[in-house]
């Protein structure tokens, strides 16, 4: 474990306690910090702090990929309202099984928490390296096919 | 702060109506998969709105980071609520309708 790990993980917790909290005096201050610390001891003990538990290495490339991410939530979000107002209801549901290029299980994670999270497409079930994605139009289903989003996911896990 | 307000109205506004329509979806959608393609446009569009457009009227205060790990929470959780419900229906044997060549809503041979 590494000591930077540790302070991030501390710094996060104890800025979640302010925020939660409200108060700013010295001794509940206090208090907030030992919580953070006590966390931080039994989070240590039960071995979850590592790069799943508190992906710190993600950071940067977060600000690349989530704009990219709210940007096609938005788009889609929109295109399922479309669907859903029209009077004749145009869709046409369709399953596919979509291959992953992610190395690591957070790299998969955030790849079919995306599918998701976009409107008109939920992944479903996952086995190996492929998705079983639904989708509420062959369109879409076509989009998630493309395989765009893998890439820039792939991209965002940073390893490759 | 007039325009501040006009923002906060139109964003709260334009939340709301999208809340609505994804009530409407799963209302009009044919079986479990395609409603929750409805729900999720609540979940996003819909909240995602309503908070950012609760931020502009809490201005640079707690209430607005707390707006914030709010919005988070969601950005998480509802996609692996999704996931779990999804799978947890096809596991038990829930049939997706899906469309034939043709364009038209049918359904599924297993």
């Amino acid at each position: 474990m590494s000591p930077y790990r540790s302070i991030s993980v501390i710094a996060t917790l104890f800025l979640f306690w302010v925020v939660m909290s409200g108060y700013f005096t010295p001794f509940l201050l206090t208090m907030g910090l030992v919580s953070a610390g006590a966390v931080l001891w039994f989070a240590h003990r039960m071995d979850v702090m590592d790069h799943e538990g508190h992906p710190i290495h993600l950071g940067k490339n977060a600000f690349t990929y989530w704009p990219w991410l709210l940007k096609e939530i938005v788009k889609s979000a929109w295109d399922v309202s479309r669907i859903i107002v029209s009077p004749a209801l145009p869709i046409s549901p369709t399953m596919v099984r979509v291959k992953t290029t992610q190395k690591t299980p957070v790299g998969q994670v955030t790849y079919a928490n995306s599918i998701t999270l976009t409107p008109g497409t939920i992944s479903v079930a996952i086995s190996g390296d492929e998705i079983l994605v639904h989708a509420l139009t062959r369109e879409g289903a076509q989009g998630v096919a493309d395989g765009d989003m893998d890439r820039r996911v792939t991209a965002f896990e940073g390893l490759s | 702060m007039i325009v501040l307000d006009i923002l906060t109205w139109l964003l709260v506004s334009a939340g709301g109506v999208f809340c609505v329509i994804g009530a409407v979806g799963m209302l009009r959608m044919p079986d479990f998969f395609t409603r929750m393609h409805a729900a999720s446009v609540i979940d996003t569009l819909g909240a995602g709105l309503i908070i950012v457009g609760l931020i502009l009227q809490s201005g640079f205060t707690l209430a607005s980071l707390k707006l914030i790990i709010l919005g988070l929470l969601i950005f998480f959780t509802s996609p692996t609520a999704s996931h779990a419900l999804a799978n947890a229906a096809l596991a038990r044997g829930a049939e997706p309708l899906l469309a034939d060549d043709e364009g038209e809503p049918s359904s599924s041979p297993r």
